[in-house]
């Protein structure tokens, strides 16, 4: 049996987290849940620990990249096999966690991703779903095929990815420049389909104003990505 | 010519005294003074010697000497920049690191406290 942790970033999701971490427990029994907290201004921690999970309490703000490292950097340290992301906002499905694990087990794929469009349609906003076509333009060369959604946070990693990531992970935005590090790797992921949720408290961070600062920070972000990619031996 | 050479000595002269003031009060490390200081001399320099100005002008092809000294300055100051955000960019991953460490062995010791309790 292989030792599977869910790491939960967290950012003032004092309304969502406790019923995140109780599903994930109901949907994965016995499966330890870190609720890594980005330092929340309300009561993220407290909710978290109620719900029975263990923090990794970060010292200051980081970002939702930082965040997410130092929960890949803890799960290398303590040795396990896979490692699935669930955001702590509530959006993801806990229970869709043991088909992303499953896919990552039988498959061999270094990363899966829950991707929101494989079946139908599902809930994204208008402006999210124009920078995800944007984007899977920008990264389908680059990793020589498609992405459906590039910008999903809902995602499974293995340890060869674990390693990788623990090492090199981007900041902020780390969804699509993340893609890039595996392909400069030449590991492989697969898209298992999921149903997003919308939100139900807080918002999500990635506002209007702050998508074109977003555009540019990732597409450089890619690039110095694919800069540093290296042809195949 | 003369009056923009004076203000440029007496720029450079105020900034040497600024970056010396703030390093003695210790609001600026001595490591990190020595570009400004650079800089300042180097302009400081550049503005007593009009020759040296003429001269750097017409190599470039700038027909106006004054053109040429404030890009000189200018280019002087980007260069100053630079190296603060390779610095800052440097202080910024070397923090990062710390933070998630510091995280990392905030949960041990809980992990060792509830066991404790
Ligand atoms: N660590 C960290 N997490 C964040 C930050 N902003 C948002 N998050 C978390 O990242 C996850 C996804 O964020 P969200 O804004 O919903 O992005 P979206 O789902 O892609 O629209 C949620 O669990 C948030 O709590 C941040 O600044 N730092
Ligand atoms: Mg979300």
């Amino acid at each position: 049996m292989s030792a599977v942790l869910i790491l939960v970033p967290a950012f003032n999701e004092e309304g969502a987290v406790g019923r995140v971490v109780e599903e994930i427990h109901a949907a994965m029994p016995g499966t330890p849940v870190v609720v890594i907290d980005d330092c929340s201004r309300d009561g993220t921690v407290a909710t978290a620990l109620r719900a029975g999970a263990e923090i990794l309490p970060l010292p200051h703000h980081l970002g939702l990249g930082g965040c997410v490292q130092a929960g890949y950097k803890l799960a290398y340290e303590r040795g396990f096999d896979y490692v699935i992301r669930v955001d702590g906002d509530g959006q993801h499905d806990p229970n869709d966690i043991p088909r992303l694990l499953d896919a990552l087990r039988t498959s061999g794929c270094e990363m899966v991703i829950g991707s929101r469009f494989i079946e139908g349609k599902e809930y994204t906003s208008f402006s999210r779903s124009l920078g995800i076509q944007f984007f899977r333009l920008v990264l389908r060369p680059i990793l020589g095929r498609e992405v459906r959604d590039p910008t999903s946070g809902f995602v499974g990693v293995n340890r060869r990815a674990l390693e990788v990531f623990s090492k090199s992970f981007p900041l902020e935005y780390p969804e699509i420049e993340a893609l890039v590090v595996l392909q400069r790797k030449r590991f492989r992921f697969l898209e298992v389909p999921c149903r997003i949720r919308p939100r139900t408290t807080g918002r999500s961070s990635i506002t209007p104003v702050k998508s074109f600062y977003y555009i540019v920070h990732v597409l450089l972000g890619v690039l110095v990505n694919v800069l540093r990619l290296r042809p195949k031996p | 010519m003369d009056g923009l050479l004076n203000f440029a000595t007496v720029l450079s002269l105020l900034l040497i005294a600024l970056v010396l003031a703030s390093v003695r009060r210790a609001h600026i490390r001595v490591e990190y003074s020595v570009s400004w200081l650079a800089g300042a001399v180097v302009l400081l320099v550049l503005s007593r010697s009009p020759r040296l100005v003429e001269f750097v002008a017409e190599t470039v092809g700038i027909v106006d000497p004054p053109v040429a000294l404030m890009l000189a300055a200018g280019c002087l100051f980007l260069l100053v920049f630079f190296r603060f955000s390779v610095i800052i960019s440097k202080l910024r991953d070397d923090n990062v690191a710390l933070a998630q460490r510091v995280a990392i062995l905030e949960y041990y010791l809980r992990g060792k406290r509830d066991i404790a309790s």
